[in-house]
């Protein structure tokens, strides 16, 4: 799926978060975007995925050449984007098995829960996880690798055209990230494409992007190819900004 | 059709009213010549007229209530306090009168019936029109029966209960009850039998303005076990009718007895309910009360632990929805000791809806080595809707207690992350009411329990969140 970014400028309560981001993601590439604490990396994933709370001052977003502005986030997930969250919420009660059956059964409202077992048997396996896992409530008391490992299973279920991962690196030792981008390297298919937001490099070493760019102050100050991650490791993010 | 004790579009479903036809009825209003005609038409014993007698006195020198709900609009006067719609009671569903069966049949009744229950009763208005309980477990002396055929049949068990454990005097609506009781459901268990499939009742009030007053009282003789289920729906009038029940439920040494109510009534309903029941040495009590719909409902099921080693176990739903007051909760009175009890309550609160959890827990002095439970939910689903909570405490002795109460609120993140994955908003809010009272759903049986989570669905549509 195509994603054209053109002139976005973003705030909220009046006060300017984006400022004219123009990014555009082709079907199959992947993407990094990275960027330092505030500089508006985890506020551009909630506006791709239509989070009310922010206002689109100017610009727009396009998926496969149509504007998605006025879509809701669930409008905008039936057309194929995902967002795996920094920090997904808890919900009591719903067993995350029957959360993932729920999902798989709005893109497939066909789909047997036999069949849906064995693919979940599959991505179980794929990120090493115990089957007891997916008896739990959905990301209640889970510690923060298995909140990770529940956006990635959700992420596996739905099979998106249009993945954003926002700070999927954010607190994982290096053997999770490992099994997190193996899966995530699962969904690649010339029609795939996917956009990385992340602090640190490391997590581009596993999940190798075509493209990166680095956003400082709602900006985009450099973009390049995976080289400029290990630049950014070495002259911080200060220095790429001049 | 499924199991339409619960569904999903009451106006639809329930909202419906037959002609109103019946045999008799009482002139509207309430007085002792009422009380009279009512005892005469069921050609009552006198003990029983004198009861109902001086109930009404009590009734008549309380005041009303002031705490609770609005009960101020409440106008005793213009009720029908007995409304008769058959003379007999069928034991054969073709037996009903047919625009009284095609009711039941709407309601999916017979149906579950032959499904998956052991016995059935019905009632519409005052009048138990049906009642049917399997041949096995009647020839195991199980006695499933309407109250007012009890009375007749089984004098002593009656004289002995009736009564004890709901005294007229306990409060205004319970001194009604018993002043003008017609229908309900009288079970007796003997001892050591153990009925695995459930028995229900169903209760339909269809006139308008007429007040239903069923009296329900279970016994449960020693060592042996129950599972009641009661259902109540009415059409939706623009005049209130009046719900005023009294169930008794006595567990004896080592009994076990679940009470299951789901209560959907229309928004035009005063439902104010008495639940009491005793438990004896080694009982168990459990009451599941699902309290859906009503004007106002105010319903505090209650278990006295009387006997050592009792245990009492309440959990509770309540859904307010537009302009509709739940005041729910439990009360658990530890007179013995090492005796347990766990309170759930859970409300979610709606376009405008009140919710209040109004509980009690009682240990007094000399019971020893008390442990017990409470922890009451909210939800509200939006800046309208309201939820307190009143939980009262009067512990007399060292028990280990333990108490949690959480209010919650559908905040706007929760549901951008659900929707983010594809789910409406209305589907992201019933999935989360949903899981918030799976507690509650997880004990029903699985009939109701699918009946319950559509009509939640069907209650999260339209919704401005």
């Amino acid at each position: 799926m195509k994603l054209e970014i053109k002139d976005l400028n973003v705030s909220i309560d009046g006060k300017p978060i984006l400022k004219g981001i123009s990014l555009v993601v082709n079907p199959g590439e992947v993407h990094a975007l990275m960027g330092p604490n505030g500089s508006g990396k985890s506020t551009l994933s909630y506006v791709l995925a239509g989070h009310p709370k922010y206002k689109i001052d100017r610009g727009d977003i396009l998926i496969d050449g149509k504007s998605i502005l006025e879509l809701s986030p669930d409008g905008r997930a039936k057309l194929g984007l995902f967002l795996a969250f920094q920090h997904p919420f808890e919900i009591q009660g719903v067993g995350l098995s029957k959360f993932l059956f729920t999902l798989a059964k709005l893109k497939n409202e066909k789909l047997s829960f036999i069949d849906f077992k064995k693919q979940l048997d599959v991505n179980l396996s794929l990120l090493g996880v115990d089957k007891s896992f997916i008896d739990r409530d959905v990301n209640v008391g889970f510690s923060g690798g298995e909140k990770k490992r529940a956006e990635v299973l959700q992420l596996l279920t739905v099979k998106p055209s249009l993945a954003i991962l926002d700070e999927m690196d954010s607190g994982l030792d290096i053997d999770s990230m490992q099994v997190l981008s193996k899966a995530i390297s699962e969904l690649r298919t010339p029609k795939f494409s996917c956009l990385v937001i992340t602090h640190y490099q490391r997590l581009l070493n596993y999940l190798k992007p075509d493209f990166v760019h680095v956003l400082v102050d709602g900006k985009i100050v450099a973009s390049g190819n995976a080289q400029l991650a290990l630049e950014v490791e070495k002259k911080g993010y200060q220095g790429m900004a001049v | 059709m499924s199991l339409t004790i619960l569904n999903n579009d009451y106006e639809k479903k329930y909202g419906f009213s037959d002609p109103e036809k019946f045999v008799f009825k009482t002139q509207k209003g309430l007085s002792e010549e009422t009380v009279r005609q009512i005892s005469k038409i069921k050609n009552e014993p006198e003990w029983m007229l004198d009861l109902r007698l001086k109930a009404l006195k009590i009734f008549l020198s309380k005041p009303m209530p002031e705490w609770g709900g609005n009960l101020k609009d409440i106008d005793f006067g213009k009720y029908t306090y007995f409304f008769s719609p058959s003379d007999k009671i069928a034991h054969n569903w073709d037996d009903v009168p047919a625009d009284i069966k095609k009711t039941f049949d709407r309601l999916g009744i017979p149906e579950a019936e032959q499904k998956f229950l052991g016995g059935v009763g019905a009632q519409y208005e005052s009048q138990t029109v049906y009642h049917k309980l399997r041949e096995d477990l009647a020839k195991q002396g199980v006695v499933f029966t309407d109250t007012d055929s009890a009375v007749k049949e089984h004098p002593d068990l009656i004289k002995k209960y009736f009564s004890t454990v709901v005294p007229a005097g306990d409060n205004k609506f319970a001194a009604l009850n018993t002043a003008v009781w017609s229908g309900g459901s009288f079970i007796y268990i003997p001892p050591g039998v153990k009925v695995t499939v459930p028995l229900q009742a169903y209760f339909r009030i269809n006139a308008k303005n007429v007040g239903q007053f069923e009296r329900t009282l279970i016994i449960v003789d020693k060592d042996a076990e129950v599972h009641y289920i009661e259902g109540c729906t009415a059409p939706v009038y623009s005049t209130d009718s009046l719900h005023a029940a009294v169930v008794e439920v006595i567990a004896l040494e080592g009994a076990k007895v679940r009470y299951t109510t789901i209560q959907n009534w229309s928004s035009n309903v005063y439902n104010l309910v008495t639940k009491r029941a005793v438990a004896h040495k080694d009982a168990v009590v459990e009451w599941v009360d699902g309290n859906l719909g009503s004007k106002l409902t105010m319903k505090y099921p209650c278990v006295i632990l009387k006997g050592e080693n009792s245990r009492a176990d309440i959990l509770s739903v309540a859904y307010a929805g537009k302009a509709q007051h739940q005041d729910t909760g439990g009360k658990v009175i530890h007179l013995a000791s090492n005796t347990s009890s766990r309170i759930i309550s859970k409300s979610v609160s709606k376009d405008g809806g009140r919710s209040s959890y109004r509980g009690l827990l009682r240990v007094v002095k000399g019971a020893k080595n008390v442990t017990s439970s409470v922890k009451c939910d909210a939800l509200i689903l939006d800046k309208l809707s309201r939820s307190d909570t009143y939980p009262k405490m009067k512990i007399e002795e060292l028990a280990t207690i333990a108490h949690e109460a959480t209010v919650g609120k559908v905040g706007e993140e929760q549901l951008f992350y659900l929707m983010s994955r594809g789910l409406s908003e209305s589907e992201a809010l019933a999935l989360i009411v949903l899981g918030f009272i799976q507690e509650f759903t997880k004990e029903l049986p699985m009939e109701y329990a699918v009946e319950l989570n559509k009509l939640i669905q069907m209650e999260m549509e339209g919704s401005v969140g």
